[in-house]
């Protein structure tokens, strides 16, 4: 035979083409595997009907003049949320690029400079601390977004009194980050002196004050924003969507939780070696009291474990947690809250200095939604790390929900029974997955992207860009002021979130069920 | 060129591991291949050991990354279809082994090292990527493609043997 000038004999061409034949079977094998994951993502997502992944906003150019913010509180939070903002202290940034220049793993500078330029000025920032109102005058100050001897702009005007702050013609908006205790005076006096507020949660120390910022906010139509950034997860808008569309079948059970183990966690910071009777303003800082106490670092600066302050679990966590699902199910109000709990862990000799703390470490909350035959489940420990997803129990399958978010079929479900009996559906595979970032819903996710997606090893960068929650929903607030709009965690939201936190705190510090009745809007 | 001369059961063993290393190169490319959504990023990033550092930048470069999900892709494809057609099996058999090294060494079996996926066996130093890199070299000694394979049809024949 000849081929192009070559001449083969039979020989050479049974053997040159012996192994075609297994090519073929691979070809016919591959056919048969594509065919069945189509057939099967195909029915599954006939059968589900799930929307596109959310589509991710290209960043905005935010022109016009700047928008003046004033900052009020300056510890950890606000120190993050300046930042979340566009502004932070050059040593931090410096450290940052040291950081990033021994370890190319250490992306802090390059998604800092990444953030969306808000086009905002902080013209005023208030903090009863004078090391941190300094800091926070320089932080406010780094217009160049570099670290040392960088370029620098005009710093803040600073305010020991937020009221001072709040009558300053030069500022549009506050961004509130003092402890809970100062929460309501500060949210009411900046919603009657026309500021745009965006406070921290938990909304507030106590059920009265809940009432009174949501009046103050509701008649002085500013904007307001709370800060559950969690608002701004991706997951958390499927796991809506998941909901609306009855995937879960009849849903009575929602567990959701905090695990956290170490000091910091568990708000037992660092107490500042140059706080002092000089350097902070301790009966300002105990001007909410109703019982004043000796000058205190440590109540000052691990203010979250005392009730004059704060609400420990409940405000702070617990809000997160509720928000979350607030979002999802959009269940409001429970009808009554029970909770329990207590200090088990943080009360040895190195755990405070002088006094031990009030607030539990170990707590757990029961809130009824009888109306929707339905109980949220809160449990919190503050001495152990356990990864615990949120998870939405229906009879037809179970949601667990963190920043990606599976669906499994239960095995006794009504729904999937056929499928289920047919092989379609395996209990002990999801039936649907959203792992943010991914090109294709449609498709089951395999094993491996489960694995990778479930340890945070996917997806962590959208579009070349880690995404950072908290300077989302910042910038969704600056952008309501601007565009006149609402906010995701609007006055509404809070009020929710605040009564039933609220209720929460009552039920534990007076040791009975609580409840909320709806038509009078009161806590009996 | 002195190319070795086999029994036909020697021949039919190296011509069946070829073909089944080309199989499984093939199958795992066609795979990815298929899934809009596969990407080497969990994988880079999960790297560890004395290169880890190297892979783990691989990941974090999204232009990069792309290039990288594209060859390897074709790269197993391609070294699969090799192996398994017996052409350019050479030139297969040396890109595999250079593949298989990559693998091999973003994510060394190495005592305490552990990786987000789980393995399904048990494996120290020595693993199904050292044993396959192992094996092509093997192939790449006892080359069979100019005997069993179209090389045969490639390389073997011109005017001048066939006038022998």
């Amino acid at each position: 035979m000849n081929i192009k000038g070559k001449r083969y004999t039979r020989r050479d061409i049974i053997k040159g083409l012996a192994t075609v034949p297994v090519a073929g079977a691979l070809a016919y094998g591959l056919w048969r595997k594509s065919r069945y994951d189509r057939y099967r993502s195909g029915r599954l997502s006939k059968e589900l009907n799930m929307s596109e992944p959310v589509s991710f906003e290209p960043p905005k150019t935010r022109g016009g003049d700047p928008l003046r913010i004033g900052l009020i509180g300056y510890g950890i939070r606000g120190e993050q949320l300046l930042r979340a903002a566009g502004f932070a202290h050059p040593e931090l940034l410096q450290s940052w690029k040291e950081y990033a220049a021994m370890d190319s793993q250490d992306k802090r500078y390059s998604d800092f400079l990444e953030q969306d330029d808000l086009n905002i000025v902080v013209k005023g920032v208030c903090e009863l601390f004078d090391v941190r109102l300094e800091r926070a005058s320089v932080a406010s100050s780094n217009v160049g977004r570099e670290g040392l001897n960088g370029k620098m702009g005009e710093p803040a005007k600073r305010y020991g009194d937020y009221r001072d702050l709040l009558a300053a013609d030069d500022i549009d908006a506050v961004i509130i980050a003092s402890p809970d205790h100062w929460h309501a005076r500060m949210v009411i006096d900046a919603a009657r002196a026309g500021k745009h507020v965006y406070v921290e949660k938990g909304l507030s120390r106590t059920l009265e004050e809940v009432y009174a910022i949501r009046k103050a906010v509701k008649e002085s139509g500013i904007v307001f924003q709370l800060g559950h950034q969690g608002r701004q997860t991706e997951s958390y808008v499927k796991a809506r969507e998941a909901i609306d569309k009855k995937i879960l079948g009849k849903i009575s059970l929602v567990e959701v939780c905090t695990n956290r183990n170490s000091p910091n966690g568990a708000w037992v910071y660092d107490i500042d070696p140059r706080g002092n009777e000089q350097t902070i303003d301790w009966r300002r800082f105990e001007e909410p009291c109703e019982i004043k106490h000796p000058f205190s670092p440590e109540r000052f600066f691990r203010w979250r474990c005392w009730w004059d302050y704060g609400t420990g679990l409940s405000g702070d966590l617990l809000t997160h947690e509720y928000d979350a699902i607030n979002q999802i199910l959009g269940m409001g109000i429970p009808e009554s809250a029970v909770s329990s709990g207590g200090v088990y862990f943080y009360k040895e000799k190195e755990h405070y200095v002088k006094e031990v703390r009030e607030v539990p470490d170990v707590w757990n909350a029961v809130l009824e939604y009888p109306d929707r035959d339905l109980t949220l489940l809160y449990s919190a420990t503050l001495s152990n790390n356990r990864d615990r997803d949120k998870v939405i129990m229906g009879h037809d399958a179970s949601m667990e929900v963190g920043s990606n978010l599976s669906i499994y079929a239960c095995p006794e479900s009504t729904r999937y029974k056929q499928q289920i009996e047919s092989g379609l559906i395996r209990p002990e595979v999801p039936i649907y997955s959203y792992i943010p970032g991914r090109k294709d819903v449609d498709a089951v996710a395999t094993a491996t992207e489960q694995y990778f997606a479930g340890r945070g090893l996917l997806y962590t960068y959208r579009n070349g860009r880690r995404f950072d929650t908290t300077h989302l929903h910042i910038a969704e607030w600056i952008d309501a002021i601007r565009e006149g709009k609402q906010t995701s965690c609007n006055i509404d939201q809070a009020f929710e979130e605040g009564i039933t936190a609220a209720m929460a705190t009552i039920a534990y510090k007076e040791n009975r069920k609580v409840y909320w009745d709806r038509d009078k809007e009161e806590v009996v | 060129m002195n190319r070795p001369t086999f029994k036909n059961t020697q021949l039919t063993v190296l011509v069946i591991l070829r073909v089944a290393i080309g199989w499984h190169f093939l199958y795992e490319g066609f795979v990815k291949l298929l899934n809009p959504n596969w990407t080497a990023i969990g994988y880079l990033v999960d790297s560890r050991g004395l290169f880890s550092g190297l892979f783990q930048n691989m990941a974090t470069h999204p232009g990069l990354l792309d290039v990288i999900d594209f060859l390897n892709i074709w790269g197993l494809i391609l070294i699969g279809m090799g192996l398994m057609l017996g052409i350019f099996s050479k030139a297969a058999t040396y890109a595999g082994m250079v593949l298989l090294l990559f693998y091999y060494c973003s994510h060394p079996p190495l005592l305490g090292v552990e990786y987000a996926m789980p393995s399904e066996g048990n494996y120290l130093i020595v693993n199904k990527n050292l044993i396959l890199f192992l094996s092509l070299w093997i192939l790449a000694l006892f080359p069979t493609s100019h005997i069993i394979g179209l090389d045969r049809l490639i390389f073997n024949r011109n005017e001048k043997t066939m006038q022998e």
